[in-house]
């Protein structure tokens, strides 16, 4: 498992605190990276961490996209890399949002803070494959307009005819002409079967607990809405033990698991 | 076109209840439209109405001194507006503009007090149900508070 050299080619600053890296292989490439994996991505000599894809899988070939959001000494070094710059990256790791269980089914996403870059490459594959779902709607909440990740691209999906998105802020001045309130407040005026439905959710850990609790009580089977769980990794193998959620670990079994396995353990304090 | 009590009857707030007890509701109500950037109703003024969205979004402002006026939260179609009217001292603690285009119902609060007090079990059940926007909004404002996007790497 040693890290494979990549290129930094692109560089997008996303709001105050998260960058998108596009990097491409100097050498040989990892295998093909599938929505809701992660990559180990190392800055030499600081440390390695893991961190979701958030690309367009399909259409991005070798190269890959990582939006990573400056909280400690290894994402802020990734997040000063330039292009040019040298990266190790190890990878893909964990299992994959099950987009192809989705087909003819209705295709609820529900994001909260950056939550929405594991889940960016979920909806590009709904909207590349639209004929393959019924109604695809994505509900994202943000701390503030400024913290919203992705900001052009959520103007440009809101204004499709076969999307439903909406948006909402946890706190906004009145300058902000959208919706404020939690994410969880958007549920109501989503369209979807709940007998015909996938859900993807990913966010902080308590915003997805109080997102499945609605969702199971709208009547969407526990076993058909999806969380991504976010743990401390280390070795990314399942060898380490750093990661584990219950008598799984995370990068091995997860990071994406159903309601049905994770409602009895996110009532366990300190899991 | 549709009578009040039809078209009340489509929010979560008001499903379930008896024709006759739609009709006396309706009777305190009133279509109202509000353009964008008007204002429903100002903070501390005396609150002897509540409203429900029927189209656009109605925003919870509030002025905080030396700084920019903050939204605490934004209130869309099928959602009730105003719970003042119902506890003394019936004052908004909100100012309630209008995002966009707002279509509404407003129903005079002093009107349906009066036919809840002559009727305790309509008054009964309107308090169940505007307790449940309550605690609605308490749950949300709770999440709020607890700022979760911000510490979180997610």
């Amino acid at each position: 498992m040693t890290p494979l050299p990549y290129r930094v080619v692109g560089k997008r600053r996303e709001n105050h605190d998260n960058w998108t890296l596009e990097l491409e292989p100097v050498a040989d490439a990892i295998e093909p990276i599938g929505p809701g994996q992660f990559d180990m991505l190392y800055v030499f000599g600081v440390g390695e961490v893991p961190i979701s894809t958030s690309g367009d899988v399909e259409r991005t070939g070798t190269t890959l996209v990582h939006t990573i959001r400056a909280v400690g000494a290894v994402t802020n070094a990734l997040c000063a890399a330039r292009p040019g710059d040298v990266l190790g990256v190890r990878g893909p790791f964990g299992n994959r949002w099950p987009i192809e269980a989705a087909h003819s089914k209705d295709l609820l996403i529900v994001a909260g803070g950056v939550g929405l870059a594991p889940l960016r490459p979920a909806f590009y594959h709904a909207l590349a494959h639209r004929q393959e779902y019924g109604e695809v709607t994505l509900l994202y909440g943000g701390r503030t307009p400024e913290d919203l990740l992705f900001r052009r691209e959520l103007e440009r999906w809101r204004a499709r005819l076969d999307a439903n998105v909406a948006v909402t802020v946890d706190a906004a001045t009145t300058e902000w002409h959208g919706r404020v309130g939690v994410v969880t407040k958007l549920l109501p005026g989503a369209r979807f079967d709940p007998d015909d439905t996938v859900a993807f959710v990913c966010g902080p850990e308590i915003m997805m607990r109080l997102t499945a609790l609605p969702l199971a009580d709208a009547g969407i089977p526990a076993n058909r809405i999806y969380l991504s769980m976010e743990r401390t990794m280390r070795c990314g193998v399942g060898l380490c033990g750093h990661c584990q959620c219950g008598p799984t670990l995370v990068c091995r079994d997860g990071p994406v698991y159903s309601w049905e396995y994770l409602e009895p353990l996110m009532g366990v304090p300190q899991l | 076109m549709r009578t009040l009590d039809a078209l009340i009857v489509e929010s979560p707030v008001f499903r379930g209840l008896e024709q006759e007890e739609l009709e006396l509701i309706a009777g305190c109500g009133q279509n109202v439209v509000f353009a964008a950037g008007e204002r429903l109703f100002r903070e501390g003024e005396r609150a002897d109405t509540f409203f429900l969205v029927r189209h656009g979004l109605v925003a919870l402002d509030q002025a905080v001194p030396n700084r920019a006026d903050v939204t605490v939260e934004t209130v869309g179609p099928g959602e009730i507006v105003g719970w003042s009217w119902l506890l003394e001292p019936y004052r908004w603690h909100f100012t309630g503009r209008a995002v966009e285009l707002v279509r509404a119902v407003k129903f005079d609060g002093a009107c349906l007090r009066k036919k809840c007090e002559e009727d305790p079990a309509l008054g009964y059940d309107l308090l169940t149900r505007f307790a449940q926007v309550l605690v609605n909004r308490l749950q949300a404002t709770r999440l709020q508070l607890m700022d979760v996007y911000g510490n979180s790497e997610r």
